[in-house]
């Protein structure tokens, strides 16, 4: 569950499970399976936290990211821009 | 008021001389993409901009005369990520897009203006566009941010991908703009659609897939993140500075509002009192120079001096909605917003609110879910709007001695109003905690917010929004005010009295009309501490807050009795300190503006939540005032 990750951590997101209206709407703000998703940093209250995909910054609470399952990232995507390493996954 | 934000009236272009003919183009994008800044450069209007998700809440309407194109209607809409409706505003979006909108004209050709500096993920929504079967010309925006990051596209690539024409422009700059009339030059007259080639449509996942392999197919290089916005998120989102810097940017913005606002709008006052001696030599003795000074140029100009204060404060609101600092206050307000049954996303609308609650209500769109806007809608009057400003000010300078604290840091009046603002926001907070968890309960809607980069806000941009605030408060000033003015001296000078020797005179104030309608509604407001002149502010305060103000100036200006003092002596004369509270208590909760009331009833279709709604705010207000106004008798005040 990506609510797991720490800040910092990096995870490719695998699936969504979710209500479909807010599937499809992450989904189009680029949290789409085999995308790099970055826990950038918690508010100061602690949650939500903000994410890091596809280049963009977007806030979740924790329940929400419960609901997000990923995998761990491979070595060899660490280090780079989540929006390159989101084309060369998706193509 | 009903000018806060209302736009200028839409004449549309006459109509073409032959049938067919391309009529009215539609700007589409996603949510910050800069659709509206692109709508101001095409119309030469001035649509509002700000740096964050769902500015734009509505349709707006405007003749392409940016681009020379008088004849073209151009219409800017709502951001969407997708043509599935999430929210109210997006809504208004797809319904324009497809022809779908009642009073709204069908779209002949569509603009699809997308970020360039996320091109990837902004793609997804070039097939649902594109499907739609309008002819589309492609606008990359931001080209300007991103050729200086080193991002790269190569546009005619994507045009062949894509099989439209793609242009990369910037909004802010002006630059590439050519590219418009140049696409609606080409396409004269209505076109069939376009057969579309372009693969699934509806699933996100495959949507994204295409959009990714369309985005490596034109050598889409994305531009280096910029460290800058996570940098100053460091400290702005920190978990101890963050909440403290956020107090103090408000503690702050109050404190320059006075210490530097008031010895500006003390000299502006004193113009206008210029003026007015300058003008009474010119004008004949008699009822005609008393209307005119002391009935409606008193006034208007007690109301007038504070524009230098409101502007003070929408510079203040302009830097932070520019800059993109409202999206992390959203996120900073969250875990309170939880708490009373709301999310963070509920906390940009109340913010909004603080400049003027028209707009802000039209934000609460936004909202994804129905109760939770609903709930938004009905306290956001409750935050303390530009319009209370004026009262307060007057109040305060009248009855609060200047204190400071902190070696000048920080004085009383400062922490008055503080004190008025936090009471608005806790009234705003229990009476939303409280309609969460009656009538308005709802499983928890989910929270996802975007988070914007951090722009250095522009002086053009800000200067825009002073003049266009500056040109609304004058505008008020010179119908609003100026009739109920008017209405007032007449009141407070009938009916006439003749006296035995056969000469005309106005009665006594006290035995006007007004004075009478005064004394009648004295009982209801006595308890709270208000004499007949205040009862007579307070109903006429229902049209718009600031006319409490001008009203005061014309009563007092109309009684011969206080006729030579300032308003603020002449208040001191007529009130005690705790009737003078009580006043801005009373304000601090009232429903007083019909402008809120009107867009209330039109956002909620129905005048069952304004009714509710003035009731409820009125009973509080009563009763804090009379609470407020009886422990500052007890301590003797």
């Amino acid at each position: 569950m990506l609510s797991k990750l720490n800040v910092g951590e990096s995870g490719i997101l695998v699936a969504l499970d979710l209500p479909e209206s807010v599937q499809n709407h992450l989904m189009h703000m680029g949290f789409v399976p085999d995308a790099r998703v970055t826990a950038l940093r918690r508010a100061p209250a602690g949650d939500p936290t903000v994410y890091g995909v596809d280049g963009m910054e977007i806030a979740l609470r924790h329940e929400t990211a419960a609901g997000i399952r990923f995998r761990e990232a491979e070595e060899q995507e660490e280090g780079r821009d989540e929006g390159s390493a989101l084309i060369e996954a998706a193509s | 008021m009903s000018d806060c934000c209302a736009p200028p009236p839409f004449v549309p272009p006459p109509a073409p001389a032959q049938a067919g003919e391309l009529r009215t183009v539609v700007l589409i994008g996603p949510p910050n993409s800069g659709k509206s800044t692109l709508f101001n450069r095409l119309t030469g209007l001035r649509q509002k901009v700000a740096n964050f998700p769902g500015v734009t809440v509505e349709q707006r309407l405007g003749v392409m005369a940016g681009v020379g194109r008088d004849d073209l209607t151009l219409i800017d809409l709502p951001g969407i990520y997708s043509l599935d409706p999430f929210s109210e505003d997006a809504r208004v979006s797809i319904d324009v897009l497809r022809g779908k909108m009642p009073g709204t004209p069908k779209p002949d050709a569509v603009l699809l203006v997308l970020d360039s500096l996320h091109l990837t993920r902004q793609l997804m929504l070039a097939a649902p566009v594109l499907a739609v079967g309008l002819p589309t010309l492609v606008l990359l925006n931001m080209s300007d941010l991103m050729e200086e990051r080193h991002g790269h596209v190569d546009t005619l690539k994507l045009a062949r991908e894509l099989g439209t024409p793609v242009a990369q422009i910037s909004a802010v700059n002006g630059t590439g703009l050519d590219a418009v009339p140049l696409f609606l030059n080409q396409h004269t007259t209505r076109q069939p659609a376009q057969p579309l080639t372009l693969p699934v449509l509806g699933n996100a996942f495959s949507a994204h897939t295409w959009a990714a392999q369309v985005s490596r197919h034109t050598g889409y290089r994305a531009p280096l993140s910029v460290e800058g916005t996570r940098k100053i998120d460091d400290v702005l989102l920190h978990r101890f500075w963050g909440p403290l810097l956020f107090l103090l940017v408000v503690v702050g913005v109050f404190e320059v509002v006075f210490s530097i606002g008031q010895p500006l709008s003390d000299g502006f006052g004193e113009i206008l009192a210029r003026i007015a001696d300058l003008a009474r030599p010119l004008l004949p003795t008699g009822w005609l120079q008393s209307l005119l000074l002391d009935g409606a140029w008193k006034g208007i100009s007690s109301v007038l001096v504070f524009l230098p204060q409101i502007l003070l404060l929408f510079l203040f609101i302009g830097i932070l909605e520019d800059s993109g600092y409202l999206s992390r206050a959203a996120l900073i307000a969250d875990r309170v917003m939880r708490s009373i049954g709301l999310n963070g996303k509920a906390f940009i609308p109340l913010l909004s609110a603080y400049a003027c609650a028209v707009p802000a209500i039209m934000a609460t769109r936004t909202i994804e879910n129905k109760r939770d806007r609903l709930a938004t809608i009905l306290v956001a009057p409750f935050m303390t709007c530009s319009a209370r400003l004026p009262v307060y000010m007057l109040l305060i300078a009248a009855f609060i001695p200047n204190i400071a604290f902190l070696h000048g840091f920080l004085g009383l009046r400062t922490l008055v109003m503080l004190g008025l603002y936090l009471a608005g926001f806790l009234a705003a907070m229990a009476t939303a905690r409280l309609l969460k968890s009656s009538i308005l309960k709802s499983s928890d809607a989910p929270f996802i917010l975007e988070l914007p980069q951090y722009r250095m806000p522009t002086l053009r941009s800000l200067a825009l929004r002073l003049v266009d605030r500056a040109r609304i408060f004058l505008h008020k000033a010179g119908t609003i005010i100026l009739c109920v003015t008017l209405a007032l001296w007449v009141l407070a000078h009938l009916p006439v009295i003749q006296a035995p020797s056969g000469a005309i005179r106005a009665p006594e104030l006290a035995e006007s009309l007004i004075g009478r309608l005064g004394h009648f509604i004295e009982p209801a407001i006595a308890p709270l501490g208000f004499n007949w002149k205040i009862g007579i502010g307070l109903l006429s305060s229902v049209l718009a807050r600031e006319v409490m103000v001008s009203t005061m100036g014309t009563l007092y200006g109309a009684d011969p009795g206080t006729q030579a003092l300032s308003l603020q002596t002449a208040l001191h004369h007529d009130m005690t300190l705790g009737g003078a509270l009580a006043l801005m208590i009373f304000f601090a909760f009232a429903m007083q503006c019909t402008s809120t009331m009107a867009v209330v009833r039109r956002e909620t279709n129905s005048w069952k939540w304004p009714t509710v709604q003035f009731i409820y705010m009125l009973v509080l207000a009563w009763c804090a005032a009379f609470v407020v106004n009886h422990i500052a008798m007890a301590f003797g005040g």
